[in-house]
């Protein structure tokens, strides 16, 4: 995670003021890659038009380049086809990130408790905030669009996140 | 299936045997003269059964009546001249050794005997790419058949390179091996997606470029294959409506009606005038919204985004009109199989006619956007071109079709639901463009409007539900004082509907075109096979004709212009 000056201090500087700033910046300039591919995505659409208005977060610049975004929004079911990609833009994907699980398929498998469907997102990559619903409502996508924003206000710059995660890909 | 053409067939196959199931007739044939009878049906004056509309296998394992082999494949055709309906069968001896491919008849073949291999293990002899389509390549073994446990999932480490497919689509198109390497002539791959914003959900293109130029494309499908077949065999018929809706979810509700649909022409059961109406106002509903994103999307990718405003304003302003019609924005499961789930609001009507200005308002304001929009005709005018002959050997149903020239609609052509009372149009294209299918879709918005508006003035008052025991649930006075009534509300909700043996296909006009369900019951509550004819799957399969030749960009416009949803493609 540690990029310019945050790598030269490393843990020897007391960075409170520096962290409050960094975060701050953060929570309301996060940039989502949408990795839509079923219903859910739908709903994010709802989401990101006129009505609901993402923007208000600071959050509407919508990338689909994982290089150019820092909160990854699975939004669908993601079967095991699919899992492999999922995974690999996650990786590409620079650090800080923060991954939402949208709807019941990608926090748990849904109702397709079956041969194809991965049971949760999290036995591939790890996820910070998960949405309930099939699919939820755009509401729910801007509530945890501030759980996210609540989390950054928590965090530090100097500390790696996730680093220990293994999944069923690893 | 009338009795005259029941016996045309009969004459014309007389070592087959002939049945009428509902509205089809259908043919046993064996294997050896599959693909004979398959190619008359086809190539015959008086039959001309042009169009293919699925292949799949059933797996009667556990089937309660003894059949003559394991497995049969069904093909299902449909003459769209004189609407009629046939579905070939044959008894697989050996999955192994399989059945002859009917590739050479039809190109809808090719993608329908894949996912049947794919799925029940049974062998096309002769087929030119017998690959997986819907699972991954690791997986090992066939989910369909009987005896894979329905819980079973297998990891896919690493995606398929479709090196081997490109190269052969490539062969196929005249390029050597000597031409790709020439320095000058360098053939360049390009992938997208299958996550890429163009791909509209997950799709995986692949091209082998000249410049910008396609000139071979293969794709894949299959990555939001959920398994609804599979899990639909463990679900009583009702348990299985929600699980339609997440089919094609821009209309959801299409589906559910669509498949109850099916359901009801099987048992024989006459749903209430009222019913019906509110099913034609919802599936009309639902079609504008369905067209209503894809015109919106496919104008994203041309960089008209202000159309996307317009346009999704009047969508969103609709989920608040359907969550109040049917208690959910997108995944509706409204409907039950007898009737719907709940009557409509008092004062919908109101409502309704005012939310009906504000579309036409939305999507006038659009069209003006587009109508003389230079760049939009640039863009769309002879580019993608699919033409009538090819589209229907791939299969084509619904706008796509009707783009190309065919003017078939199931709502004229074999009306249900009173389709034959309301006076509508049925918008035909000239030449398979992707304008034509642009501009068919934002004529059918207004068609369907004006259906809704007759429909809105002769919907009567009237139960909703069929006074039927086998298939409506008691009322609650009935269920807490009657002993009966109570043993009957457990029956259906524990058991689920029963419905006869047999087999049964039935077809419903959706958004995207001719949205099929392929029944096998064994007589329980639960399904034994269901098979959904996804229309855009057919249409996918067509992609590499409608794109191969046109620029990159093009491709990607063309995508967005059929209207291809994840849920029903992959299923």
């Amino acid at each position: 995670m540690a990029l310019g000056l945050e790598a030269s201090l490393g843990d020897s500087v007391v960075t409170t003021k520096l962290d409050a700033i960094i975060n701050w910046g953060r929570q309301y300039s996060l940039w989502p890659f949408v990795f839509g591919t079923a219903c859910c995505a739908i709903e994010f659409m709802s989401a990101a038009a006129s009505q609901h208005d993402i923007s208000r977060w600071g959050a509407e610049v919508v990338r689909f380049s994982p290089r150019q975004a820092d909160l990854l929004l699975v939004c669908g079911t993601i079967s095991y086809k699919q899992a492999p990609i999922l995974k690999r833009i996650y990786e590409q994907m620079a650090e800080p990130k923060w991954v939402v699980a949208m709807g019941a398929c990608a926090s748990s498998g849904g109702i397709y408790d079956n041969y194809c469907t991965v049971q949760g997102i999290d036995t591939i990559i790890p996820v910070d905030v998960y949405i309930s619903g099939c699919p939820p409502r755009p509401e729910a996508v801007l509530d945890a669009l501030m759980k996210i924003q609540d989390q950054i206000k928590g965090e530090t710059v100097i500390k790696d996140r996730h680093k220990d995660f293994k999944g069923i890909l690893d | 299936m009338n009795a005259t053409v029941l016996e045309k067939l009969q004459t014309a196959f007389p070592d087959a045997s002939v049945a009428a199931v509902l509205d089809s007739a259908v043919i046993t044939v064996s294997t050896e003269k599959l693909i004979d009878t398959l190619s008359r049906l086809k190539n015959d004056r008086d039959l001309r059964f042009s169009l293919l509309l699925d292949v799949t296998a059933i797996d009667y394992l556990d089937y309660p009546v003894a059949q003559e082999a394991r497995f049969a494949v069904v093909y299902t055709l449909r003459n769209w001249h004189q609407n009629l309906l046939v579905q070939v069968r044959t008894p697989v001896k050996d999955p192994d050794i399989g059945v002859p491919t009917a590739t050479g008849l039809w190109d809808s073949a090719n993608w329908g005997e894949r996912e049947t291999w794919d799925q029940y293990g049974i062998n096309f002899i002769g087929h030119p790419d017998l690959r997986r389509i819907l699972n991954h390549w690791q997986f090992k073994g066939h989910p369909l058949r009987k005896d894979y446990p329905t819980q079973q999932g297998q990891v896919c480490f690493e995606t398929d390179s479709l090196e081997g497919p490109i190269k052969a689509r490539l062969a196929a198109k005249g390029v050597s091996e000597s031409t790709m390497k020439d320095i000058n002539t360098e053939i360049m791959f390009l992938n997208i997606g299958p996550s890429h914003p163009v791909t509209h959900g997950a799709i995986r293109i692949l091209t082998a470029l000249d410049g910008e130029t396609i000139i071979a494309n293969v794709n894949e499908v299959g990555y939001l294959h959920r398994g609804f077949e599979k899990t639909a065999e463990g679900l009583t018929y009702n348990q299985v409506i929600p699980l339609t809706d997440r089919l094609n979810y821009c209309s959801a509700l299409m589906n559910n009606i669509a498949y109850v649909k099916a359901i009801e022409s099987w048992l024989g059961v006459e749903i209430t005038e009222r019913t019906k109406f509110m099913r034609v106002i919802l599936t009309e509903f639902f079609r504008i919204q369905d067209h209503l994103v894809c015109i919106a999307a496919n104008l994203v990718d041309m960089g008209g985004l202000t159309n996307y405003w317009y346009l999704y304003n009047e969508k969103e302003a609709s989920y608040d009109l359907i969550s109040r019609l049917t208690g959910a924005r997108l995944t509706n499961s409204f409907t039950r199989i007898g009737g719907m789930y709940r009557d409509f609001y008092e004062g919908w009507e109101g409502d309704m006619v005012n939310h009906l200005k504000d579309i036409e308002k939305g999507v006038s304001d659009s069209f003006k956007l587009v109508a003389a929009n230079r760049i939009v005709h640039d863009r769309t005018q002879g580019v993608c071109i699919m033409p009538k002959e090819t589209a229907l050997s791939y299969g084509y149903t619904g706008p796509c079709l009707r783009a190309s020239g065919v003017p078939f609609d199931l709502r004229k052509d074999a009306p249900y639901y009173n389709y034959d009372a309301f006076d509508f149009e049925v918008p035909v294209g000239t030449i398979g463009d992707l304008y034509d299918r642009l501009m068919i879709r934002y004529e059918e918005i207004f068609q369907s409007m004006k259906i809704i508006r007759q429909a809105m003035k002769l919907i009567p008052k009237g139960p909703i539900f069929v006074d039927d025991h086998r298939v409506a649930i008691p009322p609650k006075s009935q269920v807490y004082n009657k002993i009966e009534g109570l043993a009957n509300h457990f029956k259906i909700i524990y058991e689920g509907v029963k419905t006869p043996k047999g087999e049964w296909y039935d077809s419903f006009e959706a958004a995207n075109g001719e949205l099929g369900f392929h029944f096998v019951s064994d007589g329980s509550g639960r399904p034994y096979k269901v098979k959904v004819r996804p229309p855009c799957f057919y249409i996918m399969g067509g992609f590499p004709e409608m794109v191969e030749g046109s620029m990159i960009a093009d491709a990607v416009i063309n995508l967005g212009s059929i209207n291809i949803i994840g849920g029903e493609l992959d299923r």
